[in-house]
C-alpha cells in the first residue's frame, strides 16, 4: 500500500471526518443523530453547498419564467375567449344586397352554435379627435357598431375605462384603439358627415376579437352614414368547428352562399385575433424553453456531480457511520438530504426570482390580451419546484445508494486504498510532451477520474452552447428588429399632412388650420434636391380584395426602383415591375398561395392579377399585407398614389443634420421629415436582450461553478500530492499552472463540442420562434456566426473553466507545505 | 562562527498556535561536508528542525541562513526555488509520487527547475544505476519494495546536485535489511562529499553514518557531540 494514498485519506479525515467526534453525538438518538450528520455534511462543504444553490436556483428561475410565459401566451387569449363569449367569425354585409332579415336567417345555418346581430355598422373616414389641451388627433377610419349594451349573445364587451353609451351621441371606443385609457370626453367630429356629427367618448371597452373600433347606442348609425351611402350590417356567428383557418374560411363561404352575390365585403376571424394576441409571447416560448432545459439538464449535471463527489470524498466517513449503527437506508437519506437542503434554498431564491423576471413580460401580456393577471400563474410557482425537487432526489439517489450499499468494511478501506490511477500511459506521454512540466501534470490531471471530468466538460459545454446561442439570438434579434422597423433599409422618412403612407399622426393643430394636402411631386423634387439623398422611392397604401382571403387587405404600394429590398427576403425575389407582389409568410399560410403563385387583387371593382415573386420578413398589421409596385393599381384606384416617401442618405450624411435642413424646405408645404432612427424602439427586443443577457450569465455561471467544485474536490484529494510537489521545489506560480492546467481541457473540449452546439440550437430555435410569429426567416438573419466569432466563442470554454478553477487553483498555490506533508 | 558553515540556525524558535515551542532558541552550524544526525524523542521537535531549514515552514523567531542564503524571510517562490537549487529532501514515508513512474519521480524536480532536458534524463539514469533501480525505471513506486522506494526517493532528493541532503527518518518505514542498504548508501554519499543533515530513531544510522550528533529534547538541544563511529562498523 502507497503512503501517498494514505495522506489523502487521512486529509478527508481532518477535513471533518474525526470519528471521535461523531461518536457520542452519533450515539445519542437515531432521527437526530441523522439530523447532525446532514447538517454538519452541508455545513463541511460550502463551495458544494453554493453550487447546488445556484444550480437549482438557475433551473428553477428558467422552468418558472418558461412555464409563466408558456401560460401567459396561450391561455389567457382563450380563456378571454371564452369568458367574453367571442365570436369565431364576424362579418361585415352590404346592406343594399342583403336585407336584414336575410342576414339574421344565415342564424340558423346548420354548424352555427350561435350568433349575434344583425348590427347596424358604418366605417367614417377623415374624423378629428380633439382633446382639448392635449390638441387634436387625425382618426384613422373607424368602423362603428350599434350595439344595445355591453353584453351580447356572442362578443361581450368588456368596459376598461368609463362607462357604457346611454344616449345618441355618446361612444365607447375599443381599448385596442388608444391604448386602455382613451381621453374621456374627447370629441370626436367628422366633418364629411352631413350636419358635421359630433360623438363624445364615454368610455372604453374591450372585444376579445376585435370586432370594431367604436360602439354607439342603437339608431345612432343612421346619423354617421355619409350621405346615400348603403347600410352595413355586422353579423357575429360560433361555429361547430372553427378550429382552423381552412375551417373559417369553409364557415365564411356557407354563410355567404346564403346571401345575394358579394353581399360579404368584409370578415374577421377569431384566429387572426389569436395570432395577434400570442404573437406578443409566443415568439418568447421556444427560446425561453431552450434556456429551460439547458438550465435542468446542467443542474442535473452538476448536482449528481457533487452529491458523488461527496460521496467519494467521505467513504471512510460512510464506514465510520455504518460501524456505528447506520442502516443502509439512513446513509441514503442522509445523502439525499445533503443534496435537497441546499437545493431547497435555491429553490426558493429561483421562485423568487422567476416571478420577478416574469412581471415585466407579463406586463407586456397584459397590454396585449387584457385580462390577463400579472402574476405567474400559481400552478408554475407549485409544479416548477416540485419539480426540481423530484430532480434533485433522483440525481442524488445513485451516488446515495452506492453509499448506502457500500459494506462499512470496505468503506473504510477504499477510503484508505489507492484507487488505481487510470489514464497513467496519456500522462506519461503527456510528460515528455515539450511543455512545462506543472502544466503538463495539470493537463493528465483529468485522466485520472475520467467519470468525473466528464461530467465538468459536459457542464462547460452546457455553459458554451448557451453563451454561443444567446449571442446568435441578440444579433438575430438585431437583424430583425432593423428588417422590422420602419423601413430598415431607409434612414429618414417624409410624410406628408393627410397622407396614410405610415401611422396615424398625432400633431398640435397649427393656428389657422391644416394646410391642404401637397403634391406628391414637390415634396419629391425637394427630397431630390436635397444634397446627401442617394435614394428615395414612395409608399402609399389601399384596400383591395384578395382572392382566397376574406376581408378587406392592405396593399401596400411601392414607387421608384429604390423600394427594392425594403423588406428583407425570405425566398425567391424582389418584384422588378407592376403586376408583380412579394408578400409576408402568413400571407401565404392564410391564402394557401405559393411564391410563383398569381392571386387576384379587386379594388374599386376592378380585378387584378398579381403573381407572387417572392416572400419578404414583414410583420406590420396582420402580417397579410400585399406589397407591389404603385403602378399596379394606379390605374384602377384614385386613392392608390403615394402618402410618404423613404430616403437613403449618401455614406457619411448626418441623418439629424439631413432631416432639420430638408424640413426648412418640406414644412412650408406641408410635409415633414423624420430620423427613423427614433422610431426604432420596439418595447419587446430590449426585454428579450435583457432577458437572455440574464439567462446566459446564470448558465455560464454555472458551467463556471460546476468546475469551481469539481477543481476543489480536485485539490482536497491531491493536497499530499501538492506538498509533494512543493517540497522538491514547486512554486506558487506552478502550482496555479498545474491546477489551471487541469481544467483546460475540459474547457477546450466544453468549446469545442459547445460551440457548435449553440450553432445548432440557434438554427433550430430561432425557425420555431419566427413559426410563433407566423413568419419564416431570411436566411441572412441564421448566418450570425463568423470564424472570427465561432473561434472567440470557442475560446469562451476554456475561460470559462479557468475562471472556475482560479479560486483552488490560488488556495492550492497558498496551502503550507509543511502542513499538507503533515498527514503522514 | 565558521566560514564553511553551510547551514546556520541562530536562536530559532517556533511555536504553533497557542501550544508550547516546538523548538526553543536552537542554534547550531553545520559545515560544508559533515553528516549531522538529530537525534531526540517523538515530538521533540526533529521534523519542525529540519522543515525549517527546508524552508517548508519559517520559525517565529530567529534566523535560518543555509549557502549564504536567509531562509526564514523567503516567500513562498523564494522557497520553492530555494528548495529546488539547493537542497534535497527525503523522507521517512518516501512521498514519491504513485502516478508517475520512479523516473518521472526523479525527474520531477529538475523538470520544475526547467533545467535542459537530455542533461537531467541523463543524469536521472546515472543517478538510478549508481542507486541500483534502474531496472525499476519504468515502474510505478507502488510495484516497489519499501527500500528501492527510499532510493528512488533519494535519487530524486539528488537530482538537482543539491549543496545539502534533508533526511527525516529516512529508515523508519523499512525493515531491517531495506533499512541498512539506505543507511550505507547515506554514509556513501556524504563520504563522497554531499552535506546531510538526518533526523532519526535509528541509533545504527546514526553512528555509521553521522559525523556528529545533535541530541534535542523539548525542542531544546541537549547535547552535540562528535560522533563515535566504530572503525569500519559500518561497512
Ligand atoms: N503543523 C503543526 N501544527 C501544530 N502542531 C505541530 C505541527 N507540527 C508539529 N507540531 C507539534 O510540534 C511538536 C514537535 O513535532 P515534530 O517536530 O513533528 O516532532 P518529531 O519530529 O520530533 O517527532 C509536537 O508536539 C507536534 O505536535
Ligand atoms: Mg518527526
Amino acid at each position: 500500500m502507497s503512503r501517498g494514498r494514505r495522506g489523502s485519506a487521512g486529509a478527508a479525515v481532518r477535513a471533518g471526518d474525526v470519528p471521535g467526534r461523531e461518536a457520542p453525538r452519533a450515539r445519542r438518538g437515531r432521527g437526530g443523530a441523522l439530523g447532525r450528520v446532514v447538517r454538519a455534511g452541508v455545513a463541511r462543504r460550502k463551495v458544494q453547498t453554493l453550487v447546488m444553490v445556484l444550480s437549482t436556483m438557475m433551473a428553477v428561475t428558467a422552468t418558472v419564467l418558461a412555464g409563466a410565459l408558456l401560460t401567459a401566451s396561450r391561455a389567457p387569449f382563450e380563456h378571454a375567449f371564452a369568458q367574453q363569449n367571442g365570436a369565431h367569425l364576424a362579418l361585415q354585409i352590404d346592406g343594399s344586397k342583403a336585407s336584414a332579415a336575410q342576414v339574421a336567417a344565415t342564424a340558423h345555418l346548420p354548424g352555427v352554435i350561435a350568433s349575434g346581430g344583425p348590427y347596424p355598422q358604418v366605417t367614417i373616414d377623415h374624423g378629428t379627435g380633439d382633446a382639448g389641451q392635449f390638441g387634436t388627433m387625425d382618426l384613422p377610419p373607424l368602423t362603428v357598431v350599434e350595439r344595445p349594451g355591453p353584453g351580447g349573445p356572442l362578443d361581450d364587451l368588456a368596459l376598461t375605462s368609463g362607462r357604457w353609451a346611454t344616449a345618441p351621441g355618446e361612444i365607447v371606443l375599443s381599448s385596442d384603439f388608444f391604448g386602455p385609457q382613451p381621453t374621456l370626453g374627447m370629441k370626436l367630429s367628422f366633418p364629411d358627415l352631413s350636419g358635421g356629427a359630433v360623438l363624445t367618448v364615454v368610455g372604453a371597452a374591450k372585444s376579445v376579437t376585435g370586432t370594431a373600433d367604436g360602439w354607439v347606442v342603437p339608431g345612432q348609425i343612421a346619423a354617421l352614414r355619409p350621405g346615400a351611402a348603403a347600410p352595413a350590417y355586422q353579423m357575429l356567428y360560433r361555429f361547430a368547428a372553427a378550429g382552423t383557418d381552412a375551417q373559417v374560411n369553409a364557415d365564411r363561404a356557407a354563410v355567404a352562399a346564403r346571401l345575394p352575390g358579394a353581399a360579404v365585403t368584409g370578415a374577421l376571424s377569431w384566429l387572426t385575433a389569436k395570432l395577434n394576441a400570442e404573437r406578443g409571447n409566443a415568439p418568447f416560448v421556444p427560446f425561453i424553453v431552450a434556456f429551460g432545459v439547458l438550465g435542468l439538464v446542467m443542474a442535473v449535471i452538476i448536482i449528481g456531480n457533487v452529491v458523488s463527489g461527496a460521496v467519494g470524498a467521505s467513504l471512510r466517513r460512510i464506514g465510520v457511520l455504518k460501524a456505528l449503527g447506520f442502516t443502509p437506508a439512513q446513509v441514503v437519506r442522509a445523502y439525499i438530504a445533503q443534496a435537497l437542503i441546499p437545493s431547497a434554498f435555491g429553490i426558493g431564491f429561483g421562485v423568487l426570482f422567476g416571478n420577478l423576471l416574469a412581471v415585466p413580460l407579463l406586463r407586456k401580456t397584459d397590454l396585449v390580451i387584457g385580462t390577463a393577471s400579472l402574476s405567474v400563474a400559481a400552478w408554475v410557482d407549485i409544479a416548477a419546484p416540485v419539480g426540481v425537487v423530484a430532480l434533485v432526489a433522483l440525481t442524488a439517489f445513485a451516488p446515495a445508494l452506492r453509499a448506502g450499499r457500500l459494506r462499512a468494511v470496505d468503506a473504510i478501506a477504499i477510503g484508505r486504498s489507492p484507487t488505481a490511477g487510470r489514464g497513467r500511459t496519456v500522462r506519461r506521454l503527456l510528460g515528455r510532451a515539450p511543455l512545462p512540466r506543472a502544466f503538463s501534470l495539470g493537463l493528465g490531471a483529468p485522466f485520472a477520474r475520467p467519470g468525473r471530468a466528464l461530467a465538468v466538460a459536459a457542464a462547460v459545454v452546457f455553459g458554451a452552447t448557451a453563451v454561443t446561442f444567446a449571442l446568435g439570438l441578440v444579433s438575430s434579434f438585431q437583424q430583425i428588429q432593423v428588417g422590422l422597423s420602419r423601413d430598415g433599409a431607409s434612414q429618414v422618412s417624409v410624410d406628408f399632412a393627410g397622407g396614410r403612407g405610415g401611422k396615424s399622426v398625432m400633431h398640435v393643430a397649427p393656428v389657422g388650420g391644416a394646410p391642404a394636402a401637397p403634391d406628391p411631386a414637390t415634396v419629391a423634387a425637394a427630397i431630390a434636391a436635397q444634397p446627401g439623398t442617394r435614394s428615395y422611392y414612395g409608399v402609399g397604401s389601399t384596400q383591395a380584395a384578395v382572392s382566397g382571403l376574406s376581408g378587406a387587405t392592405t396593399v401596400r404600394l411601392l414607387q421608384g426602383s429604390a423600394a427594392a429590398y425594403s423588406s428583407p427576403i425570405i425566398s425567391g425575389s424582389w418584384f422588378t415591375g407592376p403586376d408583380q407582389a412579394v408578400v409576408p409568410t402568413r400571407f401565404l399560410q392564410a391564402t394557401g398561395a405559393s411564391v410563383g403563385s398569381t392571386i387576384t387583387l379587386t379594388d374599386n371593382g376592378v380585378k387584378v392579377p398579381v403573381r407572387i415573386v417572392g416572400e419578404v420578413f414583414y410583420l406590420r398589421e396582420g402580417g397579410t399585407d400585399v406589397i407591389t409596385d404603385l403602378r399596379t393599381l394606379s390605374a384602377v384606384d384614385p386613392s392608390a398614389h403615394v402618402g410618404n416617401y423613404e430616403v437613403k442618405l449618401k455614406p457619411g450624411t448626418d441623418p439629424a443634420q439631413y432631416v432639420r435642413s430638408l424640413n426648412k424646405v418640406l414644412h412650408p408645404v406641408g410635409a415633414d421629415a423624420q430620423d427613423n432612427a427614433l422610431d426604432r424602439h420596439d418595447s419587446t427586443l430590449p426585454i428579450l436582450d435583457g432577458l437572455i443577457a440574464i439567462l446566459t450569465a446564470m448558465l455560464a455561471t454555472v458551467a463556471g461553478l460546476a468546475v469551481l467544485n469539481a477543481a476543489v474536490l480536485e485539490t482536497r484529494e491531491r493536497v499530499h500530492d501538492l506538498g509533494v510537489y512543493k517540497s522538491v521545489g514547486m512554486t506558487p506560480r506552478q502550482t496555479i499552472t498545474l491546477v489551471l492546467g487541469s481544467v483546460v481541457l475540459i474547457g477546450l473540449i466544453g468549446g469545442a463540442v459547445g460551440v457548435p452546439a449553440g450553432v445548432a440550437v440557434h438554427r433550430y430555435v430561432l425557425p420555431v420562434m419566427a413559426h410563433a410569429a407566423a413568419t419564416n426567416v431570411p436566411q441572412s438573419y441564421l448566418a450570425v456566426y463568423g470564424h472570427t466569432e465561432m473561434v472567440l466563442l470557442g475560446l469562451g470554454g476554456p475561460a470559462i473553466a479557468i475562471l472556475g478553477a482560479l479560486l483552488p487553483a490560488s488556495w492550492a498555490a497558498r496551502t503550507r507545505t509543511a502542513t499538507a506533508l503533515r498527514t503522514e | 562562527m565558521d566560514d564553511a558553515a553551510l547551514i546556520e540556525l541562530h536562536q530559532v524558535t517556533k511555536t504553533y498556535q497557542d501550544g508550547p515551542s516546538a523548538v526553543d532558541e536552537v542554534s547550531f552550524s553545520v559545515r560544508r561536508g559533515e553528516a549531522v544526525a538529530i537525534l531526540g524523542p517523538s515530538g521533540s521537535g526533529k521534523s519542525t528542525l529540519l522543515n525549517l531549514v527546508a524552508g517548508l515552514d519559517r520559525p517565529t523567531r530567529g534566523t535560518v541562513t543555509v549557502d549564504g542564503l536567509r531562509v526564514d524571510g523567503l516567500s513562498e517562490a523564494g522557497a520553492a526555488k530555494y528548495r529546488r537549487a539547493r537542497i534535497g529532501m527525503v523522507f521517512q514515508f518516501f512521498n514519491l509520487l504513485d502516478d508517475l513512474t520512479v523516473l518521472d519521480n526523479v525527474l520531477l524536480p529538475a523538470q520544475l527547475a526547467g533545467l535542459p532536458r537530455a542533461l537531467s534524463r541523463t543524469r536521472a539514469h546515472q543517478l538510478l544505476e549508481t542507486l541500483g533501480i534502474a531496472e525499476h525505471a519504468h515502474a510505478y513506486p507502488g510495484r516497489l519494495s519499501g527500500g528501492e522506494r527510499q532510493r528512488a526517493a533519494v535519487a530524486r532528493a539528488l537530482i538537482n546536485r543539491p549543496a545539502l541532503l534533508l533526511a527525516d527518518e529516512p529508515t523508519g518505514a523499512l525493515d531491517t535489511a531495506s533499512g541498512r542498504e539506505v543507511r550505507d548508501l547515506l554514509t556513501q554519499l556524504n563520504q563522497d562529499g554531499q552535506t546531510v543533515l538526518l533526523v532519526t530513531h535509528d541509533l545504527a544510522l546514526a553512528q555509521s553514518c553521522a559525523t556528529r550528533t545533535v541530541r534535542i529534547v523539548d525542542g531544546r538541544i541537549a547535547s552535540d557531540t562528535a560522533a563515535v563511529v566504530p572503525e569500519g562498523a559500518a561497512r
